[in-house]
């Protein structure tokens, strides 16, 4: 894949070619992308002047970047302690049986990923369900269905 | 600028008169709980309708931080007489905002938008008289919900940033001397003396120090710090910059969760803030203190938490702990000394120096000075976020704040300290809630996550639970944390679905003891707690399905059926109707029937009959 370098400059240029901030660099390509593509670690890496396998190390020890593409919509589907006892594990089997995919992977035209998280902190609403930036407090199996259409018939997009 | 003590005065003086100018003031929730709810909307819609009435110049309405009744958000709370409107704009926001209306144009109260208790029987006005507020003792949390956090002179009009001119005229050995005779323990869990820390990194050689506020809160079930991050930044770093005068650091860090992105946005909005008003920066209140603050957003690895491990993702590395056997306070951050505290420990800070440590260490026990935040959740009626003072019993703040379990189910264990804490059993609800209390018994203070559970929570599930948490976030870096958890995690899992073995208790116990001795760092050292105190606490239950291979809450999913009882079942069709998979058949008035090869032993039929008909075997 080719990755647009002008924006990555302007990236590692916004925390000032600091190496402190790379998993920050990272976070920003990866908004960009909707995952951290191999060719911009390697980017990277090479204009801080650090060897590629540190920067792949740190690309594969924090859980929030994916090296994998994501779909269009990510969901994330809170399995922290209070989600997990109030039915967080049956929500995400609901996802993935209404998309027909796993925990990780993308549907077919794109639109969605799943994905779960270890606790969102909102933890009086659980279970919790995070697509993109909208949070969904309370959810339950019929909720599943309509979160999936809300996103699917772009009314939010 | 220079800021000084007259023009604090000054922002307050001008900002009160601001304030007495509207006829009255609307606080919103704009918590991450609320804001999920809906609040932003109720917000939106209101601020509009009080355009469109002319209203816009005579009230005021504010977004706070939380006000801690997650549970029932979006929370409003109007004027002075605080009346408390709860779930506004869940069933219909027209409605909702004209009954808003109703009561700032005319003292309406609407009944029922108010609070009302479990039973049913009373509705509450004012936060004062509720049950779940009245039995607490908010002092970090005093601001929350009552101030707009990103607006800086809210929080000097609170008297916000005296603490810190105050400070900045003492001796910075005095300040340690305060904050060590407070008795402030660490409010990350483990509970070490803040003061000796600051001492001892006072001490530290080094022209460089750096003081490091931990919002890296990854323990599921807690949110205590991303509430105060939200709803009140500049305490933190008031906090902060008190502590960095004291040890003797000119650069302070915060670390915060990547998961939180509200909490970011507060707080850079909040440094941005106390830096245009000079409360940041170079000479501080003339006084010849400079200091500077960054915000470092995590990469969604819980062990960064751990101390070690989060200094090393501030130096751009992968967050892997390493040995303390040189201490962070004397080589933390590029091998300088390093003062890390818990926001929530931060956040003290202003309140000590303002009210004196006397009044601090009159709070609370003999050993567990002051108030504890606690996010209180799962199976309890009242979730939310709560401020108690130390020493308080379980059986209050489950049964009197919480307003008791869900359902009014049977209560089965509260766990504390998230995957490094312990589940405890209904015996113990009497015990005091301080640090060394709940450490004798296998569980720990932790963050502040208080996880309620009931009869329908398999205690062998939640053990399996953690193990699998610990599984994904060992860093893997030492064996006996990658691999002995994952031993255990395995053992459990095989538990879990029938395959037990006679002699697998023993043998957790064992691998248990050698994984908590010989692991790198906390996460290792604390990761066999969930299972040591399940086993020490439920045991029965651990037998059970092992010899019997049954799961009494109905929850391993391998170890469980579901079915109808024919005498029951009304053929009231909800079970049917809400079946995910669709495998229950009956006519409307027929007896139900669950086809079990189909079933997926979700047990939502379980949960939504009415009539008790639905059993588990």
């Amino acid at each position: 894949m080719e990755v647009d370098t002008a924006k990555i400059d302007s990236i590692i240029e916004k925390y000032n070619r600091d190496r402190s901030y790379m998993l920050a660099m990272f976070q920003d390509v990866q908004r960009l992308y909707r995952y951290l593509p191999k060719e911009a670690i390697s980017y990277i890496c090479k204009q801080l002047d650090i060897p590629f396998s540190k920067g792949y190390e740190m690309a594969t020890f924090y859980k929030a970047l994916s090296l994998k593409p994501r779909g269009r919509h990510t969901i994330h589907v809170c399995l922290g302690t209070a989600c997990h006892l109030r039915g967080g594990p049956n929500i995400l089997e609901t996802f993935e049986r209404e998309l027909h995919i796993k925990t990780g992977e993308t549907t077919e035209d794109g639109r969605f990923s799943i994905e779960t998280v270890n606790c969102l902190g909102a933890c009086a609403l659980a279970p919790l369900v995070r697509v993109d930036e909208h949070d969904f407090g309370k959810t339950t199996q019929a909720v599943v269905k309509k979160i999936i259409n809300e996103f699917t018939d772009g009314v939010k997009s | 600028m220079n800021i000084s003590l007259e023009q604090l005065d000054s922002i307050t003086a001008r900002y009160t008169e601001k304030m007495a100018g509207y006829g009255k003031v609307v606080r919103i929730c704009c918590g991450t709980g609320c804001v999920s709810s809906g609040a932003l909307n109720v917000y939106e819609g209101l601020k509009k309708a009080l355009i469109e009435k002319g209203l816009s110049d005579s009230v005021l309405v504010k977004q706070t931080g939380c006000h801690g009744l997650c549970e029932r958000g979006p929370i409003v709370v109007l004027g002075e007489e605080e009346i408390l409107y709860q779930s506004v704009g869940k069933r219909n926001i027209e409605d909702d905002i004209s009954a808003l209306l109703n009561t700032i144009t005319d003292d309406t109260i609407v009944e029922r938008m108010l609070y009302q208790g479990e039973d049913k029987t009373k509705r509450y006005i004012s936060p004062k008289d509720i049950p779940f507020y009245a039995g607490q003792n908010r002092i970090v949390l005093s601001l929350n919900g009552i101030i707009d956090a990103e607006d800086i002179e809210e929080y000097i009009s609170q008297g916000g940033y005296r603490a810190l001119y105050k400070a900045l005229l003492m001796e910075p050995e005095e300040i340690i001397d305060w904050i060590e005779k407070s008795g402030l323990r660490g409010r990350g869990g483990g509970g070490f003396p803040t003061g000796t820390k600051w001492r001892s990194c006072r001490a530290a050689h080094g022209d460089v120090k750096y003081v490091v506020a931990n919002g890296d809160e990854g323990d599921p079930g807690a949110f205590m710090d991303r509430s105060l991050m939200e709803g009140n930044p500049h305490g933190v770093i008031e906090g902060m910059i008190i502590g960095g005068y004291a040890i003797g650091s000119n650069q302070g860090f915060i670390y915060v969760r990547d998961e939180y992105p509200l909490a970011v946005s507060r707080l850079l909005k909040a440094i941005e803030g106390a830096k245009e008003y000079g409360l940041l920066g170079k000479n501080i209140f003339d006084s010849g203190f400079d200091f500077d603050i960054k915000v470092f957003r995590g990469g969604g690895a819980f062990v960064c938490g751990e101390s070690t491990a989060l200094m090393s993702s501030i130096e751009g590395k992968s967050g892997e702990p390493r040995a303390k056997y040189i201490h962070t306070v004397e080589k933390g951050i590029w091998e300088r000394p390093t003062n890390l505290n818990n926001v929530e420990t931060w956040a003290c800070v202003p309140h000590i120096i303002n009210k004196g440590w006397e009044w601090f260490a009159s709070i609370g026990t003999s050993h567990s000075k002051g108030t504890k935040v606690f996010s209180l959740v799962g199976k309890v009626k009242n979730t939310g976020l709560i401020e108690v003072p130390m020493g308080i019993t379980l059986r209050e703040i489950i049964y009197d704040l919480g307003g008791g379990i869900q359902g009014d189910k049977q209560f089965k264990a509260v766990q504390t300290g998230g995957p490094s804490g312990g589940c405890i059993p209904e015996a113990y609800l009497e015990m005091p809630v301080d640090f060394d209390s709940l450490t004798k018994l296998g569980s720990m203070m932790g963050s502040g996550g208080m996880i309620v559970m009931d009869e329908r929570n398999c205690m062998v599930d939640v053990a399996r639970y953690f193990l699998k948490f610990l599984v994904e976030e060992s860093c893997g870096k030492c064996t006996p944390c990658r691999e002995g958890v994952r031993r255990m995690y395995e053992i459990v899992d095989r538990i879990c679905h029938g395959e037990g073995k006679k002699g697998d208790i023993q043998h957790l116990e064992e691998l248990a003891h050698a994984v908590s001795l010989s692991s790198l760092c906390g996460l290792g050292q604390s990761a066999p707690n969930p299972v040591l105190s399940t086993i020490k606490y439920f045991r029965d239950e651990y037998t059970l399905h092992i010899e019997e291979k049954k799961c009494p809450a109905g929850v391993c999913k391998a170890l469980i059926r579901f079915s109808i009882l024919p005498d029951k079942c009304t053929g009231c069709m909800r079970c049917k109707a809400e079946c995910p998979v669709q495998c229950i058949k009956g006519e409307k008035k027929e007896v139900h029937e669950i086809d079990s090869d189909r079933c997926i032993k979700c047990g939502t039929c379980y949960d939504v009959c009415r009539f008790d008909a639905v059993i588990i075997e």
